[in-house]
C-alpha cells in the first residue's frame, strides 16, 4: 500500500517527465529542416576584407564606435585592426592599440607586459594589417550557448543581440573563438558587431566600409551571384579565420597568411 | 476515487497551471523559433526591427556636392577624393537641419594616421608618403601648410612656399 507522501512524490516525478520533452511531440516537418540548412530568403549577408589594402589608418573602427554608440573611450569595440609584423629571424609581434581606433603611427610595437618593441626597418620581412569584426557564423557557437534566446540568427544570416532579454551570463563572449563579443559598457549586456544591421537593411553600406578610403572592407549579398563581393568570394582565393571551429565564418580575407590568428 | 488521492493530483495541476500562466505572462507573444531553427532562430522577433531602427549617423558623402560644389571640385582629382567626407568632418546625421553645421576636425592625428611613416613594403602602407610626426614640425597642424583637398606637396599653400 502506498502512503500519501509517497504518491506525492510519485506523481510529480511522472508529471516532470510528461511536461519536460515537450519538444518531443512537436510534428516533423520536412520544410523546416531545409530553410534551417539553405534557407528561404533572398539575402546572405557576408564580407570581404582585402588585407593588402589595408594600411592601418583605423577609419574604421572610428566610425564604427561613433555609428554603433560603443562608448568612444571604453577598450572596447565591435571591430578591430590588428597589426602583424614579421620579422627576417621568424618571429611575428602582432598589436592592436586601442583595437586601432586612432590608428598605427608608430614603428613600436606594444607587446603588454614586456613593453614596446621596436622594430628596425631593415629586420621586417613582412609587415601588413588584418581588420577584423564579427563573422556572422553559419554554425555561430554564441547562439548556441546562449540559455535564453536572447541571441540569434536572422534570416539574412546577421547574429543580433537582444538587449532587453540578456541576462548578462557571459557564455557568449566565451563561446565565441573570434573573441568579438564584450559587455557593452552602458547596457550590461552582451555586445557585438552586427553588420550594421540598422544600415544594411536600408540599402546602405556598413559604417566601416564607408569610412574605409582603400576599399580593404566590403560588404555583400552571397546569394545574389552578380554582388561584385559575391563574385570575388566564389573565383579568388579567399581563407577564412579558424577554419578548423566549424563555424563556418562568413568573412572572407584575400591575402591572409598563417600568422593570423 | 477518494479525496486524498485527489487532493495531491488537484495541487499538481494548479502548480502545472501557474507555471503556464506566468509564463504567459512574462514571455513576449512573438517570442518563439524563426527561420534559422531551434538551435539558432529561437528569439523575440520584434527585436530584430528594434535593431533597425538605430539612428544612421554617418550618411556617406553622396549628398555632400549637393551644397558644397565647391568642395568636391577642389578634392576630386585629388588622392584624398578617396577619403570619405565625414571621415575629418564627422558624421552628418541630419544635418543641414541637425546639425546646422558639422566640426572640422584639422588636429594632427587625423594625418597621421595614413602619413606617419612605416616603412611596411607589404602592405599599402609602405607606398602611402609619410613623415616622422616626432620630427616633423611637431609643433605645428599639419593644415598650417597642407591644403587637405589638394594634398600633393606642390599645392603647399603660398606663405609657406615664399
Amino acid at each position: 500500500m502506498m502512503n500519501r507522501r509517497e504518491f506525492c512524490k510519485k506523481t510529480m516525478i511522472a508529471v516532470g517527465g510528461l511536461v519536460l520533452p515537450l519538444a518531443a511531440f512537436e510534428v516533423f516537418d520536412p520544410s523546416t529542416l531545409r530553410a534551417e540548412k539553405e534557407g528561404r530568403g533572398k539575402t546572405r549577408w557576408a564580407f570581404l576584407v582585402d588585407t593588402r589594402k589595408c594600411v592601418g589608418c583605423g577609419f574604421c573602427v572610428k566610425a564604427c564606435k561613433v555609428e554603433n554608440e560603443v562608448p568612444y573611450d571604453a577598450n572596447v569595440t565591435r571591430t578591430w585592426v590588428e597589426r602583424y609584423v614579421t620579422t627576417t629571424d621568424g618571429k611575428t609581434y602582432i598589436d592592436s592599440p586601442k583595437g586601432g581606433r586612432d590608428g598605427f603611427t608608430t614603428m613600436k610595437i606594444d607587446q603588454n607586459l614586456e613593453g614596446m618593441h621596436e622594430i628596425k626597418a631593415e629586420e621586417i620581412s613582412r609587415a601588413f594589417f588584418v581588420p577584423k569584426l564579427c563573422n556572422q557564423c553559419d554554425n555561430p557557437p554564441c547562439v548556441q550557448v546562449c540559455p535564453v534566446g536572447a541571441t540569434y540568427q536572422t534570416e539574412d544570416g546577421v547574429v543580433l543581440v537582444d538587449r532587453t532579454w540578456c541576462i548578462g551570463c557571459g557564455y557568449c563572449i566565451m563561446g565565441c573563438p573570434y573573441s568579438v563579443r564584450f559587455f557593452h559598457p552602458v547596457y550590461h549586456v552582451a555586445e557585438k558587431c552586427n553588420f550594421c544591421y540598422h544600415r544594411i537593411s536600408k540599402g546602405m553600406k556598413t559604417a566601416c566600409v564607408d569610412a574605409c578610403p582603400f576599399e580593404a572592407r566590403r560588404i555583400g549579398n552571397l546569394k545574389d551571384p552578380d554582388d561584385p563581393v559575391t563574385k570575388i568570394i566564389m573565383t579568388e582565393r579567399v581563407n577564412v579565420l579558424k577554419e578548423e571551429f566549424g563555424t563556418k565564418p562568413q568573412v572572407f580575407y584575400l591575402g591572409l597568411s598563417k600568422e593570423v590568428k | 476515487m477518494k479525496n486524498h488521492v485527489l487532493r495531491p493530483v488537484f495541487v499538481v495541476i494548479a502548480v502545472v497551471v501557474g507555471i503556464v500562466f506566468t509564463r504567459t505572462l512574462l514571455v513576449p507573444g512573438d517570442f518563439g523559433v524563426y527561420e534559422r531553427g531551434y538551435m539558432y532562430g529561437w528569439h523575440r522577433k520584434s527585436n530584430e526591427e528594434e535593431w533597425k531602427t538605430v539612428r544612421v549617423k554617418y550618411k556617406t558623402s553622396k549628398a555632400c556636392p549637393e551644397c558644397h560644389e565647391d568642395k568636391y571640385n577642389a578634392i576630386k582629382d585629388s588622392p584624398h577624393a578617396m577619403i570619405s567626407c565625414e571621415n575629418c568632418h564627422g558624421p552628418s546625421y541630419d544635418h543641414p537641419k541637425d546639425p546646422l553645421g558639422l566640426s572640422i576636425d584639422r588636429r594632427r592625428d587625423l594625418c597621421v594616421r595614413c602619413h606617419s611613416y612605416l616603412p611596411y613594403k607589404t602592405s599599402g602602407r609602405g607606398d602611402i608618403p609619410g613623415i616622422n610626426p616626432e620630427t616633423h614640425y611637431p609643433q605645428a597642424e599639419c593644415v598650417m601648410c597642407h591644403i587637405p583637398h589638394n594634398p600633393k606637396p606642390m599645392n603647399q599653400k603660398p606663405e609657406v612656399k615664399s
